[in-house]
């Protein structure tokens, strides 16, 4: 059934400050806040808001929606009153916020047994989700924006590991929802005519929520990061050609899809890791979509100059120490910030720094499994394109990163499409991004050639 | 240190935009690199970590990786002027006549070079860009001992200036910049690069008796027509007023033989070479399938017959000329060679085929390697034509399975 793929290239990045395997139960408190973000979506056209500031509003019911697709709904994560719609230049939605109540009111919908998931219809289920706002836990392969509804996909991959530094542990995230995952999956099931893909690593040992579904292809993967890349098993399994389309989904989506139709609410509860370098003591933290950091990072900072990310250090947001979760972040990394001049850094020797190549004076090749406390410092200055072969060599694909770039600097659409712009999003080619002796923003680039391509 | 920092920082903000010498931004930021890594950190969204590799450790790399070629030839630059003027002389001596001929070269070919960076950094508005640091030591590298000085200022200004920014400076040249130097000279002034310049004889002196400063190759070139066997040629050699063994198979490896100042110790390239590939700074593809190129070629020619050069063993081929030096340092240039992985390997064993074609049949150019690299260089992109072609073609049909 499932397939196994052995990837070689790669790179994993193996950081200090893990989150020991400890849940902090989350209760909310009063004066927490939650936030969603249109910004964590591509491809909204525009997001147009429902409420206003000093509403009241109940979890799962509409924040703002999509103006070109208004049955696209972005929804409450917790009950509460909305207390600030941010804007910033020429008034675009950052944010709504929302003060939590205590307890959480749950707006009803339409609640199933686990046999009679299987007799929905493909229509009912989607409007129960589109209604709710799981329906934007998918994401759309070519470009990874927001499925749209009117679409079917040829398939739908649902990566059950995250091989990122410092990567939340799914086993531990997903623990007992075996119940949960399976209606999510069976929901999924109808809104394609292929297979839904569920891929695990081999030597990262697979929780039974995932070995355990049913009507599913389970591949095994093994190799270094980026193998837990949707957009690498993609490339892999079931490739992305001109006119395909493939969904993409997160377990804690999946997740949720069943709950919804399970219990009849949307329930946005996640847990989310809080790790890195420069915590105490890094941990987990059950919480909801959106959740405010400062209460994970109160008393609990090494020192003050860090750079707090929603996400991780490869593909994640900066955020201010006060700042909320992303939407589809499990995991928030703090790093020390590395706006310091170091003495002749670029040829003194080190091996506290590390490089993904035994470079001159970087001792870190010697022992890429110790933990490496890494800052946010460039490592040089932007440079043009000069060292070639460092990219291919942590892309496990048959794509030449290399070229596909220049062909977006050129903005020439045809080697664009030929090179293979629809098998990738940022965080596919985020380790060329790392790797780069020229310091470019890959990743920021390679978004900009996907806009160009999706609106020409 | 701090000083040092304090004074930078104290400038920094004139040449910031709007500060009174704006225009001399990238003068001062090269500066300020060199002498302290930049507080820059990562952007707001993407990667927040990055690796500790930068252009200039990168750059730093090859120099240090040539300095076994700079020191060996200083010092062989001595030793062949003393061969030639039958001399016998301590090995201090050797190394300050060595000094003495190529550190005026090393010195002008980085002011010139350097100015014309800044110049145009300034000019152009780009950073200056640290690929000519490897550049400055190359060109000296592949110079007689006794060349000119102007024609180095001359052939430096040209080979940047024509051979880069008009381009648009690092990582858009075409030609490889060191070699379009060499080359330059060698088709405006033959007189200073060929014939008998590759040892440092001196004004005033008289060479020993019987003296000659044919290279290997020239010895060659002179088979082909006597019909003479070639090794034979080689090993007799210097007899009078040479070492013995002067150009014996293990002497060519050393290194211990006339040429440009760098390129005559196979021995220090291969050094040069370990430390580029255990650095993972130059692609050993390219080294091997370099020499692999010229090794099958020489075999075929060996087997196919001809002349007495045409029956030159093939591993002679590896250890005379500039061979070893193109293939570490000049074919390498990640920025005129092949970008492709694959392409790396035809691009090198190419490098190697026409190297040997040229010196064996083209007795007017007795180093083909110099040719062979910029020809390639102008074919690079045509092998990575095909090389992405292909790639793309693989992504075609496995969409229509």
């Amino acid at each position: 059934m499932g397939k196994t793929i052995r990837l070689k290239k790669g790179f994993d990045i193996n950081l200090a400050g893990k989150a020991a395997p400890k849940i902090v139960a989350g209760s909310i408190e009063n004066g927490d806040t939650f936030v969603i973000k249109p910004t964590d979506f591509h491809g909204i056209y525009l997001p147009k808001v429902v409420v206003k500031e000093g509403d009241t509003v109940t979890a799962g019911s509409p924040l703002f929606h999509d103006k070109r697709n208004d049955k696209i709904t972005f929804t409450a994560p917790v009950s509460g009153e909305v207390v600030e719609i941010k804007r910033g230049d020429k008034r675009k939605l950052l944010e709504v916020k929302l003060l939590a109540d205590s307890k959480i009111e749950y707006k009803k919908f339409r609640s199933f047994s686990e046999s009679e998931i299987s007799s929905v219809s493909r229509e009912d289920a989607q409007q129960q989700m589109l209604e709710s706002g799981v329906w934007v836990n998918l994401v759309q392969r070519p470009f990874g924006i927001v499925a749209n509804p009117e679409e079917t996909p040829k398939s739908i991959f649902i990566s059950a590991f995250d091989s990122h530094p410092l990567a939340p542990d799914f086993n531990l995230l997903f623990k007992g929802q075996e119940k949960e995952f399976q209606a999510g999956v069976n929901i999924l099931k109808k809104f394609t005519a292929g297979k839904v893909h569920v891929n695990v690593h081999a030597d990262k040992g697979s929780s039974p929520v995932f070995a355990s579904a049913q009507g599913v292809d389970l591949n095994t993967f093994s190799g270094p990061h980026p193998s837990g890349c949707v957009g690498v098993q993609i490339h892999h399994i079931d490739p992305i050609g001109k006119a395909d389309l493939v969904w993409t989904i997160h377990p804690a989506g999946v997740v949720q899809i069943g709950k919804l139709f399970l219990n009849g609410v949307y329930d946005a509860s996640r847990i989310v890791a809080v790790a890195g370098s420069e915590l105490k003591e890094p941990q987990y933290y059950a919480t909801y979509t959106g959740a405010c950091v400062k209460k994970f990072l109160n008393n609990n900072l090494r020192q003050d100059n860090v750079r707090v990310i929603s996400g991780n250090v490869l593909t994640g947001t900066r955020i201010p120490k006060d700042g909320h979760v992303g939407f589809f972040d499990q995991l928030v990394s703090v790093i020390p910030e590395g706006d310091y001049y170091e003495f002749m850094g670029w040829i003194a020797p080190s091996a506290k720094k590390l490089s993904a190549v035994p470079g001159l004076g970087l001792f870190s090749f010697l022992n890429y499994k110790k933990e490496y406390v890494l800052d946010s410092n460039l490592h040089g200055e932007p440079r043009a394109f000069v060292q070639s072969g460092v990219f291919e060599k942590v892309t496990p694909m048959d794509i030449l990163p290399t070229f596909l770039l220049k062909a977006i600097i050129a903005e020439d659409f045809d080697d664009m499409e030929a090179l293979g712009i629809y098998e990738v999003i940022e965080e596919d080619l985020a380790l060329c991004e790392f790797v780069d002796v020229s310091k470019h923003n890959v990743q920021e680039l390679l978004r900009e050639g996907i806009d160009l391509i999706m609106n020409s | 240190m701090k000083f040092l920092r304090n004074t930078l920082d104290k400038y920094k903000h004139n040449f910031e935009k709007g500060g009174k010498w704006e225009r001399f931004y990238y003068a001062f930021e090269a500066i300020d690199t060199f002498a302290f890594a930049p507080n820059l950190t990562a952007g707001p969204k993407g990667a927040h970590i990055r690796d500790a590799m930068d252009m200039k450790r990168l750059m730093i790399t090859v120099i240090i990786s040539m300095v076994p070629a700079l020191l060996f030839g200083i010092y062989n630059v001595g030793h062949q002027h003393f061969i030639a003027i039958g001399e016998q002389a301590a090995f201090g001596d050797k190394i300050l006549i060595g000094l003495q001929q190529v550190l005026p070269v090393v010195v002008i070919s980085y002011a010139v070079g350097l100015g014309i960076e800044f110049l145009f950094a300034i000019l152009r508005r780009h950073p200056v860009n640290e690929g000519y640091l490897v550049t400055g030591l190359l060109i000296p590298l592949v110079m007689p001992p006794d060349i000119p000085l102007w024609q180095v200022a001359v052939a430096t200004a040209f080979a940047v200036v024509i051979g880069k920014e008009a381009f648009g400076g690092t990582g858009m040249n075409i030609l490889n910049v060191a070699l379009t130097a060499r080359a330059f000279l060698y088709f405006a002034y033959p007189q200073q690069m060929s014939g008998d310049v590759w040892t440092y004889i001196g004004e005033g002196q008289k060479t020993v008796e019987g003296y000659s400063g044919a290279t290997p190759l020239a010895i060659g070139n002179t088979v082909s027509t006597t019909g003479e066997n070639a090794v034979q040629a080689l090993e007799s050699f210097g007899a009078g007023w040479a070492p013995e063994g002067f150009y014996s198979l293990q002497n060519l490896f050393i290194g211990f033989q006339p040429g440009s100042v760098g390129e005559t110790s196979t021995l220090m390239c291969l050094i040069g070479a370990l430390i580029l590939i255990a650095t993972r700074t130059g692609s050993w593809k390219i080294i091997v399938s370099v020499f692999a190129g010229a090794y099958v070629m020489g075999l075929l020619l060996n087997a196919i017959g001809g002349n007495a050069y045409v029956m030159l063993p093939a591993h002679y081929h590896l250890v005379i000329g500039g061979l070893a030096f193109g293939a570490v340092w000049m074919a390498t240039d990640p920025v005129t060679a092949s970008q492709t992985e694959t392409g790396k390997w035809i691009y090198g064993f190419l490098i190697g085929v026409l190297t040997i074609l040229i010196r064996v049949f083209n007795p007017a150019y007795p180093e083909g390697i110099m040719l062979a690299i910029l020809l390639m260089n102008v074919f690079a992109p045509l092998i990575d034509y095909f090389v992405v072609g292909a790639n793309k073609k693989r992504r075609l049909q496995r969409a229509t399975v």
